[in-house]
């Protein structure tokens, strides 16, 4: 489902050092025209549907259009991605809304600390089964 | 045809930067953050040098990028040696059982590590139903670590939020790699953006002494030297035709990055592949490739034809199954659900149809039961958001297409339908390299540990994730605590040999020309017609692909042969992907991203050809569902119950192949 932006949304993101869709697209398909200031997506067909660029674009400027190779037009999958939670907004063809909220963290962004309160590692057990944090599990 | 090559004449000249560390990790998907968060903190203390590279942003790298809705590994309350006992029967009776048992003695350390770092993991609420991740903490359930009930959706899967799972694990490995940089001083030590090309030997003639690769975002070159690596960059994806060539040809089931990088830097260092003929072919929902398990596990939902009738209990297919197969039929693994859908498929008996409504209508009438008309209706309400997160947490599409045709669960039937192959090793697949087992467990043959858990054969190059042959079913959790493995293991390897220098066989002028050889091509010849694509001189990375997954599979057993080749398939298929590899020295390249593509599918010409080879040598069809051998469709455990190994030679390109003897270990 390849993501499209929309022309008179996207900046190019332009008050950033890069953008953010560029930044984020895990196959490099958001590309930057220069000219326009304008992202788009270089190879509609290699386009996964992650929906990573559109839940990271800060101008909401960028969605997705259904696989032209089997997907009929008229539908919408929206996402609102928060702090904690994601909202989903789902039109069907016929009409028909659905609006869904799934939890994301439960943690602050960035407030992982992954070696507070873990044990130095212990350099006798180098080589034996287990982790710096805990032995494997003996059955 | 006349040899290219690159003297910059006409492409501009890169910036070629050397990285020297200790350990490299090539890869910052799930096992790549393992490998970075257990290595840092091993490494600090030694003031031993990390360094992770990822073709992608770390936050949305790699298999988990768009989420995951479940976790399929987490042990918990079973037995590690009932899990080696179900890897064994998915994967048709050959595994490498030290690597499986060690997996899954390690593995709910990582899973309890997510949650604490803020993954929302369900539980199940005292009224037997499931709370998901921010219900459970309001109702002050505990967390996994401390006995906290998690919510199985199977025997081995857990239940979560996922859709940043990836994000909060990215975030504890650049932490962890931030603290090596603080221990070391170390200036950068995390690339993003950086593909990794390939492996150059040591002029020791034993170690890969570098790997080298480029930025897809400025005109630079790596070369990163270092004592040990870890190779873990994923399997191979779009590499046969899919069932969708235009712009679907995206929505793969795996993720359309994944390259078979991983397996073309083992190859061309020369080290060992066991089980290449193995792939995968999921049974997914038609074109959305959407996840069944949630389907079939948590909301007990039926797949039939279209006549209704459960195609695995047809007494004619599974008879016949039986009689080629053997025993292995009759557990009923993956593979054979597969072989059994398509024996119906075949009959005209389609579309098979996964029957959502029956399910759901079902589920109504059990919770009405239970709670009453209005609770009954709010727990229906909260299932049929679950039924989406499914979807929306991993295959949003999938949620798309049943918007686009109006498909509500609860009413209408999903259709399924077999995919095109995939190659992995941690998913329900096993194609990968041979590596040394943990060496502890009892029973361990010699022949399966050579001193450091997870090395291939080649010293100092780990293998994590899905590049690990023989051992799959790890899943997410699994490759996380397999990096892990590979980092401790690593770690080890690196101060066992304090004095070892790596000493690259190629200089930076030659790793340059050799890196930048499509665009020399493509700035040379492009003039010559009036449309740059279309020019006799090059071929374009699209072309490439186009042309493998053509070969893959019109010869190789893909769709359009219903999965089926033989010898004589296998060895026409061969001689056009030769061709192809030879074609693939006048790729060309306009930017940045072509590079970066013409060098993935020569990784995935190099991993299929592999997979091409592997098959023609096992000579009986272990894996019918996945591809099947016209010339010998049965199983035959007298002369193919044993691992088929090979090696490549990337300078003669001759292969090597033997069998090598299969330990069961445990009961």
């Amino acid at each position: 489902m390849p993501s499209f932006v929309i022309t008179e949304k996207c900046d190019g993101c332009k008050a950033q050092d890069k953008t953010a869709c560029q930044y984020i697209c895990p196959h490099d398909l958001m590309a930057l025209d220069r000219e326009k200031m304008k992202a788009y997506n270089q190879e509609p067909e290699q386009c996964w549907e992650c929906f990573n660029c559109v839940k990271i674009c800060p101008q909401q400027a960028i969605e997705v259009r259904g696989y032209s190779d089997f997907v009929p037009l008229g539908s919408s999958t929206i996402p609102l991605r928060g702090t904690d939670s994601i909202m989903w907004t789902i039109k069907f063809r016929n009409g028909i809304l659905k609006r869904f909220k799934f939890p994301i963290r439960t943690t602050a962004e960035g407030s992982v600390e992954p070696y507070a309160g873990k044990p130095a590692p212990d350099f006798a057990t180098l080589k034996q089964p287990g982790f710096f944090n805990g032995p494997a599990r003996t059955e | 045809m006349e040899k290219e090559t690159c003297t910059f004449s006409y492409c501009q000249k890169p910036e070629v930067t050397e990285v020297e560390c200790d350990l490299l990790i090539m890869g910052g998907g799930m096992a790549g953050c393992g490998a970075a968060f257990e290595g840092a903190r091993w490494a600090n203390e030694k003031g031993l040098k990390i360094v992770m590279v990822d073709k992608a942003a770390t936050d949305r790298s790699g298999a988990v990028a768009m989420g995951l809705s479940a976790i399929n590994t987490y042990v918990g309350e079973n037995k590690v040696a009932d899990y080696v006992k179900y890897v064994r029967n998915d994967l048709m009776g050959i595994i490498r059982e030290d690597l499986v048992f060690d997996l899954g003695r390690h593995v709910d350390n990582s899973v309890q590590l997510f949650e604490e770092w803020g993954l929302p993991i369900w539980k199940r609420g005292d009224d037997g139903f499931s709370l998901d991740g921010f219900q459970a903490a309001e109702a002050g359930k505990k967390a996994l670590k401390d006995g906290g009930t998690p919510v199985r959706s199977g025997k081995w899967q857990i239940m979560i939020n996922g859709e940043s799972y990836k994000v909060i694990v990215a975030e504890a490995a650049k932490k962890a790699l931030q603290t090596n940089r603080e221990a070391t001083g170390m200036a950068q030590n995390h690339f993003e953006r950086v593909f990794i090309v390939k492996a150059v030997m040591d002029t020791n003639g034993k170690n890969v002494a570098a790997a080298i690769g480029f930025s897809t975002r400025e005109n630079k070159i790596y070369s990163f030297k270092a004592k040990a690596m870890i190779c873990a960059t994923a399997g191979a994806v779009n590499c046969f035709r899919p069932r969708s060539v235009g712009e679907g040809m995206g929505r793969t089931w795996y993720p359309v990055f994944s390259s078979g990088s991983g397996y073309a830097f083992g190859m061309q260092a020369g080290a060992e592949l066991t089980l290449m003929e193995n792939r995968f072919v999921p049974a997914r929902f038609k074109d959305g490739y959407g996840p069944v398990g949630a389907w079939f596990l948590f909301f007990k939902a039926k797949a039939t034809d279209s006549f209704g009738e459960d195609y695995c209990t047809n007494k004619e297919y599974f008879d016949d199954a039986v009689a080629r197969y053997g025993d292995y039929a009759k557990g009923l693994g993956t593979a054979i659900r597969n072989h059994l859908m398509m024996r119906a498929m075949k009959d005209g008996k389609g579309p098979i149809l996964m029957r959502t409504h029956e399910a759901m209508e079902a589920l109504g009438k059990d919770f009405t039961e239970k709670l009453g008309e209005k609770e009954g209706k709010k727990k229906m309400k909260h299932l049929e958001a679950e039924a989406w997160e499914d979807f929306l947490d991993m295959a949003i599409g999938q949620a798309s297409i049943w918007a686009a045709n109006n498909i509500e669960p609860d009413k209408t039937p999903s259709e399924i339908m077999p995919t095109e192959p995939y190659l992995l090793g941690s998913h329900a697949g096993c194609a990968g390299f041979w590596v040394s087992g943990p060496g502890d467990l009892p029973g361990t043959p010699e022949h399966y540990s050579w001193g450091y858990n997870r090395m291939s054969t080649v010293p100092g190059l780990f293998m994590a994730g899905d590049v690990v042959g023989a051992s799959g079913h790890k899943f997410s959790s699994g490759s996380h605590a397999e990096g892990r493995l590979c980092a401790k293991s690593a770690i080890a390897y690196i101060l066992d040999h304090p004095d070892y220098k790596p000493s690259p066989k190629m200089s930076l002028e030659e790793i340059a020309a050799e890196l930048y050889l499509p665009f020399e091509i493509y700035e040379k010849h492009k003039v010559y017609t009036t449309a740059p694509e279309i020019n006799p001189n090059y071929i374009s990375p699209k072309a490439l692909q186009l042309r493998l997954m053509k070969i893959a599979d019109e010869y190789f057993g893909g769709c359009a042969t219903w999965y089926m080749t033989s010898k004589t398939m296998l060895e026409m298929g061969l001689q056009k992907l030769e061709m192809l590899k030879e074609d693939a020295a006048k790729m060309a390249a306009k930017d940045l991203h072509e590079l970066l593509r013409c060098f993935e599918n020569y990784h995935r010409i190099l991993s299929v050809e592999a997979h091409a080879r592997h098959i023609l040598f096992r000579e009986e069809s272990r894996y019918p569902g996945y591809y099947y051998r016209g010339d010998y469709n049965k199983i035959d455990d007298e002369n193919w119950k044993c691992f088929t190994n090979s090696k490549y030679n990337s300078e003669t390109h001759a292969w090597e192949f033997k069998k090598v003897p299969y330990v069961q270990m445990y009961p």
